[in-house]
């Protein structure tokens, strides 16, 4: 047997979930949602909890709901539901895209929504998706329930505003408005494979072609998954250009703090991808703002 | 320490009961319990795909799921494919177009191809080759097993023509 021991609960209910955490409050004690991170690491042994925490029975926390301006998602929702949703491809194509980016068809058979949020793996692409969307996560603890900004969930590497008491419960995400244009990109060596390095942008435009908004993250290139605040902002009320994208490009590129460096990629790749990925995403982003998708000419 | 846990699984359509300690993933419990040795552990930590077998269905890595989280539910293994000691039309074409050298991964291929297939009978290359993108094989330089799914979709959806002219 690969992992050491630990005790077992997979309670049927979210209330029974939260009663047995605060019970374990003194405890070591981990939650297993999809278990395509966590069970490596219990393999390897890297994680020893005392106690694991099994939420698959939960059947409460599994759906995909429209709520008004949100879409509502289960912290239980397997991936591959959310890949086969036909609320979620027409409401926040952005998520489509991002999710069909996540591992292989089999891990996303077991992973989850909020397994994904929760671990906030660096290369991962639900907390960039998070952060560039806005979305909002609901966690329920022995307190009640509070809803955290994705700006103040995230925070560095592997590590979340969730005290280890509260479980998440629900993933928020914005439907698509119409007229914002997105971009999920990412580069790896093979499809599924975690990514050496990715960006996600939204961008709008005002009347007169300028960014009124825009919000670009990037992931897998350093710590955690990062807004560029300061490109941003350069950016606003400036027109879309090639020029443009490439000196925001250089900007996150320079801008870039401690980029990791592993026997994937060294830190001065992920520091060129850095900007390279940035133009991508600015350049699909505004051509899906303008009613195109990227690739095809724009229309004269 | 939580002791043993009883479950009740269904695999290859026989209903199974054991107990299991809660920190035995489902490979070590099919293939060390069960002795159903046909699931393959390569790289146990999720990355190889050689354990990769069928829940509710679904392909799952096998060394990623706990047994105690598959209580009540049913698997298939690379042991349930075949039917009244005839292979499989994915073995099939696994053996007619060389789609393994050694074996060991081809477990974790064959129930993958299924589930790719089973969703999806006329996979385009792209898709086949996304859906096998989690599976790694060390000796056929995967060209051949592009080769083996091409021909299991024609073996699988001519059967599929085949089935139902005969129900008409």
């Amino acid at each position: 047997m690969k992992p050491a021991r630990f005790d077992y609960a997979a309670p049927d209910t979210l209330g029974e979930a939260v009663s047995l955490l605060e019970r374990h409050a003194d405890d070591d004690v981990m939650i297993l949602a999809g278990g395509q991170s966590l069970v490596p690491l219990l393999n390897m042994r890297m994680a020893r909890p005392e106690l694991l925490v099994d939420l698959n029975r939960i059947a409460e926390l599994q759906y995909i709901r429209e709520d008004g301006e949100w879409l509502a998602i289960g912290a239980m929702t397997r991936k591959r539901a959310v890949e086969e949703s036909d609320l979620v491809r027409r409401r926040q194509p952005a998520l489509l895209a991002a999710t069909r980016l996540v591992g292989h068809p089999q891990i996303r058979n077991r992973g989850t929504v909020g397994g994904s949020m929760a671990h906030a793996d660096p290369a991962a692409e639900y907390p960039a998706l998070a952060l560039v969307l806005g979305a909002e996560l609901r966690v329920v603890g022995p307190g009640g329930e509070r809803s955290i900004a994705a700006d103040e969930f995230f925070k560095g590497y592997l590590m979340t505003a969730m005290e280890p008491v509260e479980i998440l419960t629900e993933v928020r995400v914005p439907i698509l408005a119409p007229g914002t244009g997105w971009s999920f990109v990412e580069v790896a060596r093979r499809h599924g494979d975690f990514a050496l390095g990715g960006a996600a942008a939204t961008v709008r435009l005002d009347a007169s072609g300028s960014f009124s908004e825009v919000r670009i993250v990037l992931f897998g290139v350093s710590g955690a998954a990062v807004r560029l605040g300061g490109v941003e902002e350069r950016l606003v009320g400036q027109r879309p250009g090639d020029a443009l994208f490439r000196e925001a490009g250089a900007t996150a590129s320079e801008g870039l703090e401690e980029p990791l460096s592993d026997v994937h990629a060294s830190a001065e790749y992920r520091r060129n991808l850095a900007g390279v990925l940035t133009i991508r995403a600015l350049g699909e982003a505004v051509a899906r703002a303008g009613g195109r998708e990227p690739g095809q000419e724009e229309r004269r | 320490m939580t002791a043993q846990q009883k479950i009740s699984v269904m695999i290859n359509g026989t209903m199974h009961e054991a107990h299991v300690e809660p920190r035995t993933t489902l490979a070590d419990f099919l293939r060390g319990e069960l002795a159903l040795t046909g699931t393959h552990v390569g790289c146990e930590h999720g990355v190889c795909g050689a354990c990769t077998v069928l829940l509710e269905g679904r392909a799952v890595r096998s060394c990623l799921t706990l047994a105690v989280q598959v209580d009540g539910a049913s698997l298939t293994t690379v042991e349930g494919l075949e039917e009244d000691g005839k292979l499989h039309p994915i073995q099939q074409a696994f053996v007619e177009e060389h789609g393994l050298q050694c074996g060991f991964c081809t477990p974790g291929f064959l129930m993958t191809v299924h589930e790719l297939l089973y969703e999806n009978p006329d996979p385009s290359e792209d898709e086949i080759r996304e859906a096998l993108g989690g599976q790694i094989c060390r000796c056929t330089g995967y060209q051949s097993i592009l080769r083996s799914v091409r021909l299991a979709a024609a073996k699988l959806r001519n059967a599929h023509v085949a089935g139902s002219t005969q129900h008409s």
